[in-house]
């Protein structure tokens, strides 16, 4: 049987998903320090933003997909603007701001739409199953990890190659003397925060056809997205991106081999034991704070 | 008697006297005021409308409440109106403990109902048990317990399995797989399914637990494609069981070859999923929103024109309605009598009420005796029914377990 070939790829899905989640948070985290524990909560309002385009508007969710990175953009652009900006200086206490406003955002839906969990539907020309070698592999998967791949080249190419990522890699190497060149770190801190967000949102929205809709679906996401992140080395997209794909081939690979509750303890204590040696990550930014 | 309280007394006879309510000397003479002959029925109301399992929970809560208004517009019990106490203890089995033990010391209710998971209903057992109350929990659970205090309104175990285990493997095959969340109520579960798998000469090719709320369920589908069960048998719940049965449609398995045979999947789940991806599988309970009865047509008309057209009835709020009229009959029958919550358990048991599932009656274990289904989903999200208990089936929640019996006297053991 194929079933090697079959659990690389389930990897290569499982992955996929993890970096559109973790990319936000590591550009968020790499660039102003900010720790967001909101993060679940932007998955999950992208996540709410595609089911309403469905359902108010019979949009769906590929079509939707601009206007849902616009949504997830600009609550980002609010809530930084209105409250993560103002702890700048104090990086502990956007913790508790951050999850705060996870509170809010998860108490606000529930308050709006009911804790009912939502139904999106598939886009249509993705049902179906690509039978390759003897692996099963799902359109739609097959898209996610197709989509993610392209998440990861478009941040690189605004990271490296425009003027704004030049600015942007310049305030995270040291803010003070950007600043002193021109540079305005608030706002190259507001755009990247709502990047995040926008990107938290997609995510959001592209896992919505495989799991429920509710308001607490951003918590376990979340926890998976900082794993990646921490494994990475908080702030590189290499890092993030390999990460993710460690993460992801060993949860298939383990939970098929042993049982899902075995492969996520054996994960975590390697993630332990990774951060006691390497306690930067796998590939840290080298960067003064 | 005082001075003071004979003017106090006076004064309140005037009242009462003036109002009509003429319930003066029950007042008078029970010390707590709340529950004398002639003032409302206080009860409490505890579901959870915030956190986690709100989901599910609120729509027990909102059965509950439309059992009670319906009991109040006819003329409430014996002329009494039923008083509701509404907490909501938001998903967390210890707010669930300190909001019971309010409604009881300070509400003074005479009955609690409430509570949809395990971990809730034990950590409210010792606040009951401790002051002798009573409450009433609908939703179907492990077994393994045996409360004086506890009013069992779900099925047990041998209820849901029974029927329905030897049914699959006649129609399937006797290849079981099983799969469910990693907590108490799917691992009693699978230990019944074992024992009669065991009996009728079935086999059990894999069995396994995911971390409640696991989502990603793709290893799990490369496994089922490798043993090659004969049947899912699963109790997941909540958000696992969406994403595992969207996950088993994505992947393109086949219904009539490897049907997923569920104890947890309701209406409610069955929304979420989407209909098209449930369908062609297969679930056991009490009681199915699009069973076919009078009472059943009655119930779910009543609880669309409240809650709106979108919503679903299910095997557990069903139950938590039930639950209320079974309530009204125990009070009914004490008629006069002094309300104490131990005097309701004792009148309710024996007694029967034609539910929307049937006509259950309440055991002497103070489980009930309910009329376990089949249901097949269609992809409109609605189960049709295509087995029907024959007769009552007895609730025996050590069903599993050799020499324990719950009875009228509690837990025996030979």
């Amino acid at each position: 049987m194929h079933s090697w070939l079959n659990e690389i790829f389930i990897g290569l899905s499982l992955t996929s998903i993890l970096l559109m989640v973790a990319l936000g948070l590591a550009i968020i985290y790499g660039t102003m320090g900010v720790i967001n524990l909101a993060h679940g909560q932007f998955v999950m309002i992208g996540a709410y933003v595609a089911w309403f385009l469905q359902s108010q508007f019979g949009i769906g969710i590929i079509v939707g997909l601009p206007l849902i990175f616009i949504a997830g953009a600009l609550l980002g652009l609010a809530v930084e603007r209105t409250i993560i900006q103002r702890l700048y200086t104090r990086p502990l206490d956007t913790i508790l701001a951050t999850w705060g406003i996870g509170i809010v955002l998860e108490q606000l839906v529930r308050g709006l739409f009911g804790s009912d969990s939502r139904y999106v539907a598939r886009p249509e020309f993705l049902d179906g199953n690509l039978i390759l070698a003897g692996v099963h592999m799902s359109y739609y998967r097959l898209f996610i990890i197709g989509f993610a791949l392209l998440t990861l080249a478009v941040t690189w190419f605004l990271l490296f190659r425009t003027e704004f990522g030049t600015k942007l890699r310049a305030v995270i190497q040291n803010k003070e003397i950007s600043e002193c060149y021109g540079v305005s770190a608030n706002r190259v801190y507001a755009v990247t925060f709502a990047y995040g967000a926008g990107l938290a949102a997609i995510a959001g929205a592209l896992i919505t056809p495989m799991v429920s809709v509710t308001p607490t679906m951003g918590t376990g996401v979340v926890v998976d997205a900082f794993l990646v992140v921490i494994v990475g080395g908080v702030g590189s997209i290499v890092g993030t991106a390999a990460a993710a794909l460690m993460i992801g081939e060993a949860t298939a690979w383990l939970s098929y081999l042993l049982s899902e509750t075995t492969a996520r303890i054996l994960i975590l204590l390697g993630v332990i034991v990774l951060i006691r040696f390497r306690p930067q990550g796998l590939f840290p930014d080298k960067v003064r704070r | 008697m005082k001075r003071r309280d004979l003017l106090k007394g006076v004064a309140f006879a005037g009242v009462a006297g003036a109002t009509g309510l003429g319930g003066f000397p029950g007042i008078w003479t029970g010390r707590n005021a709340a529950w004398a002959a002639g003032s409302d029925i206080p009860v409490g109301v505890l579901f959870s409308k915030t956190g986690a399992v709100a989901v599910v929970e609120s729509t027990l809560h909102d059965a509950c409440m439309m059992a009670i208004e319906e009991i109040n517009d006819n003329g409430g019990i014996n002329g009494r109106k039923i008083r509701p106490f509404v907490e909501d203890p938001a998903s967390d089995p210890a707010t669930f403990a300190d909001r019971a033990n309010r409604l009881v010391r300070r509400d003074k209710v005479v009955s609690i109902f409430g509570s949809y998971t395990s971990s809730s209903r034990q950590a409210v057992l010792p606040v009951v048990e401790g002051q002798n109350n009573l409450y009433w929990y609908p939703t179907l659970y492990e077994g393994r317990e045996c409360s004086r205090n506890v009013m069992y309104g779900g099925a047990v175990p041998n209820q849901q399995q029974q029927d329905f285990v030897p049914w699959l493997k006649e129609k399937f095959g006797g290849r079981f797989y099983l799969l469910g969340n990693n907590y108490v109520y799917p691992r009693e579960e699978n230990n019944v399914a074992r024992k009669i798998l065991k009996g009728i000469g079935g086999e059990v090719v894999n069995e396994e637990y995911v971390p409640m709320g696991h989502d990603s369920f793709s290893s799990i589908v490369s496994k089922l494609r490798r043993d090659k069960p004969d049947v899912i048998f699963c109790t997941l719940v909540g958000d696992s069981d969406v994403a595992f049965q969207r996950e088993y449609h994505n992947a393109g398995l086949d219904p009539k070859t490897m049907p997923v045979a569920s104890l947890t999947r309701s209406e409610i789940e069955v929304k979420a999923i989407g209909g098209e991806a449930a369908a062609g599988h297969f679930s056991s309970a009490p009681y199915f929103m699009g069973y076919q009865s009078a009472e059943n047509k009655k119930f779910v008309e009543a609880y669309l024109k409240k809650y709106g057209q979108d919503q679903v009835t299910h095997f557990v709020n069903e139950a938590a309605y039930s639950q209320v009229y079974q309530f009204k009959n125990a009070v009914e029958r004490i008629g006069s009598g002094e309300l104490k919550p131990s005097a309701i358990r004792d009148a309710a048991v024996g007694q029967r009420f034609m539910a929307p599932q049937g006509e259950i009656e309440i055991a002497d274990n103070l489980h009930s005796y309910l009329w376990p289904k089949i249901g097949q989903w269609q992809a409109d999200g609605q189960a049709k029914v295509l087995v029907d208990s024959k007769s009552r089936m007895a609730p025996e929640p050590y069903w599993a377990y050799e020499g324990q019996e719950c009875t009228a006297e509690g837990l025996q053991k030979s």
